[in-house]
């Protein structure tokens, strides 16, 4: 095939602005290689830091076992599960608005990393509930709602999983998206409730314990090694996302080459 | 009126064609050509506006076309590869169906009259699913005989017709484009409209 | 042509269709018959049991069924080529697909609406519940059919199609499960449905005014 040699060059065509520039994969790919070291040491410092406060610093609680202290986990992974569902559906967004390629392939590479831990607050609720409170699974407002945001995350995935057109799969799994993010507040409000109004959990995760400072202070630094990580994989994963897209071009028979 | 600037189409990972330029004026017929997979289908769908080009614009009257859509639409009629043709409606009502929704008004003598012309007046309330592939291409195209689109954008319109059809649409292909019309057309046969001398547009990567 | 001449084109033609195919479409109900069915066949005959899950069964038994008809929607207009010339027609799109909408509803959400009942007094729900019941679906399945069309724009012509529309379009249904189920449980408490039903109302008026936007959208990324 002569004259076009790829979807980068018309990238590099049509975009003459600066920024565009990271907006062209090619260029990205480099940066985010660059960039995915610092954030996975940044998010290694910032886990032994919270680990360290979580089990030497945080006072013992007199009504709860040791095992409260899983909340480290729990509490920042719900967090951070609800903050990556927010920023893929602003990466879908800037997508669908701005028509670059690159913008679905982050939300794409998100996706993953955002149901992972969804996954890890559902279970480590269950392994705070069962010492404390006598039971693997309370259906509690945020627990459920955390459940239903798994399932978000996966409908967004088996959805692009499902499509076999990169372009369709990308806006596919953006409109998804939106569609979700606008239903979240209404989900949790309706989860919350249901929850007040059928009295039998008397138990709640929300109920927890008086927070000492450092009790906070713990959790955020952990949601902080939660964020880095999260970028790191997401860049991970967009790079090998950008490899599979443009095998055919032009930049990466020349980098493959490079590296032979 | 129909004009197409520096079009790009990338189907998967393939580059279909690229830098395509055309323009379609009153009364002019284009063929649009190559071997199979070269794009036609797609071209044909972009200035339907259903897949937007990688790169390029396509303009009516000077305005790109996703910017002014229902004044668009209003002066265009489409027939794609499959018939539009619903399997559990008669011949009569899916075309009656199909002229309300283009805003053609119609009443039942029109739409009897349409249907005869293309052969098919024995057949008119009989559901679409007893009818062959051709008798129903035949109903898609009957809706020739009435719209009032100034642009016909035909995807290999004479295929599965028999001689009387055929002369049958290339004579209302004529007489469209003698009354000012223009049509972007994809067809595999050769196109024999008298007085009308077809412009190729051919496909290449 | 103006917008209303449209919607009551598109809706005649669905409603013709419908009736053509009947068996689509009684094969729905009579889902809809079954899964409610078989709740007692699972936990017990326990009236006082059945009572409390009554309003809760139906509503998540309607919620399958829509699910079920969401197939009806789209898929055989895109197989013939139908949906092509809709989209081409000189009306904005969410006029027509308002139209489609509201005729999905009519055939597949009507019939729930007026069977609950029936299923409601076999959970032994009585007066005032089964009238919440009824107000609660006759509110909520068009917002059922207005989601589930989202769904169903995005999974056009994709394999796994009937799975995959239920995992994306469940979780957004939930909602409207629990304030409907929410409802008939409020008349039996004698809490007050009120509050439930209010909520619902807003939640079909959000629907109807943002869904057709969505589902345009959905179909134009489908067709590419």
């Amino acid at each position: 095939m002569g004259g076009i040699g790829g979807i980068a060059d018309f990238d590099r065509m049509m975009n003459g602005f600066n920024w565009y520039k990271y907006a062209s994969p090619a260029t990205f790919y480099t940066l985010a290689g660059r960039l995915i070291p610092w954030f996975y040491g940044a998010a290694a410092v910032l886990c032994a830091a919270g680990l360290y406060i979580a089990f030497f610093l945080a006072p013992t609680d007199f009504q709860q076992s040791e095992a409260y202290r899983i909340i480290f986990i729990h509490v920042p992974a719900a967090w951070m599960s609800m903050f990556i569902y927010i920023v893929m559906a602003a990466w879908a967004a800037i997508g669908l608005a701005f028509n670059t390629r690159l913008s679905f392939m982050m939300a794409s590479a998100l996706a993953p990393t955002g149901a992972m831990l969804t996954f890890v607050s559902l279970w480590t609720g269950a392994l705070w509930g069962k010492p404390t409170w006598g039971a693997w699974w309370v259906w509690d407002a945020r627990l459920t709602s955390e459940l239903i945001l798994f399932f978000l995350y996966l409908g967004f995935m088996a959805l692009q999983a499902a499509i076999d057109d990169p372009r369709r799969a990308d806006r596919a799994g953006a409109l998804i998206a939106l569609v979700g993010v606008v239903n979240v507040p209404i989900i949790y409000f309706s989860v919350k409730w249901w929850n007040t109004l059928h009295q039998g959990a008397s138990i709640s995760m929300t109920k927890a314990p008086s927070m000492a400072a450092i009790m906070l202070e713990g959790m955020l630094v952990m949601a902080l090694a939660a964020w880095m990580y999260a970028i790191a994989a997401a860049l991970s994963r967009v790079r090998s996302i950008i490899l599979e897209r443009e095998r055919n071009s032009q930049w990466v028979a020349q980098m493959m080459e490079a590296e032979a | 009126m129909l004009e197409g600037r520096d079009l790009a189409c990338v189907r998967g990972e393939r580059t279909l064609f690229s830098h395509l330029n055309f323009a379609l004026d009153a009364g002019e017929l284009l063929l649009v050509q190559g071997a199979n997979g070269s794009g036609k289908t797609s071209l044909l769908r972009m200035v339907c506006g259903f897949l937007t080009p990688e790169f390029g614009d396509i303009l009516w009257r000077g305005e790109k076309i996703g910017k002014a859509r229902e004044s668009y639409h209003a002066e265009m009629t489409y027939f794609g590869h499959a018939p539009a043709v619903k399997e559990d409606l008669t011949a009569t009502e899916n075309l009656d169906f199909a002229c309300r929704l283009a805003g053609i008004p119609v009443d039942s003598q029109a739409v009897k009259g349409a249907l005869g012309h293309l052969g098919l007046g024995h057949c008119l309330h009989l559901p679409a699913r007893s009818l062959s592939q051709g008798q129903r291409r035949r109903v898609a195209l009957s809706r020739l005989l009435l719209t009032r689109a100034r642009l016909w954008v035909l995807d290999e319109p004479l295929t599965a017709l028999d001689q009387a059809a055929l002369q049958l649409v290339q004579s209302l292909l004529g007489e469209h484009l003698q009354a000012g019309g223009m049509a972007l057309m994809t067809t595999h046969q050769a196109v024999m409209i008298p007085g009308v001398e077809p412009r190729l547009l051919p496909l290449k990567a | 042509m103006n917008m209303l001449q449209i919607v009551n084109v598109v809706l005649r033609r669905e409603l013709i269709l419908a009736m053509r195919r009947r068996g689509d479409v009684l094969t729905v109900l009579f889902f809809f018959v079954i899964v409610a069915s078989l709740f007692p066949l699972g936990v017990g005959p326990d009236p006082k049991l059945l009572r409390l899950m009554g309003g809760g069964v139906v509503w998540v038994s309607a919620l399958l069924a829509a699910m079920l008809s969401l197939g009806r929607l789209f898929a055989s207009d895109y197989a013939d080529g139908t949906l092509e010339q809709l989209i081409l027609t000189p009306t904005p799109p969410v006029v027509w697909i308002t139209g489609k909408i509201l005729a999905h509803w009519l055939v597949s959400g009507v019939p729930l609406i007026l069977v609950a009942p029936i299923l409601g007094v076999q959970f032994g729900l009585s007066g005032e519940a089964l009238l919440v019941l009824v107000v609660s679906l006759l509110l909520g399945t068009p917002v059922l059919s207005l989601i589930g069309a989202i769904g169903a724009a995005l999974t056009l012509g994709l394999r796994g199609g009937g799975v995959l529309v239920s995992l994306l379009v469940l979780p957004l249904y939930i909602p409207v499960l629990i304030f409907g189920a929410g409802a008939v449980d409020g008349a039996m408490s004698g809490l007050g449905a009120e509050a439930h039903l209010s909520l619902l109302g807003s939640i079909l008026i959000l629907a109807f005014i943002l869904t057709p936007w969505a589902v345009s959208a959905a179909l134009r990324i489908s067709i590419e």
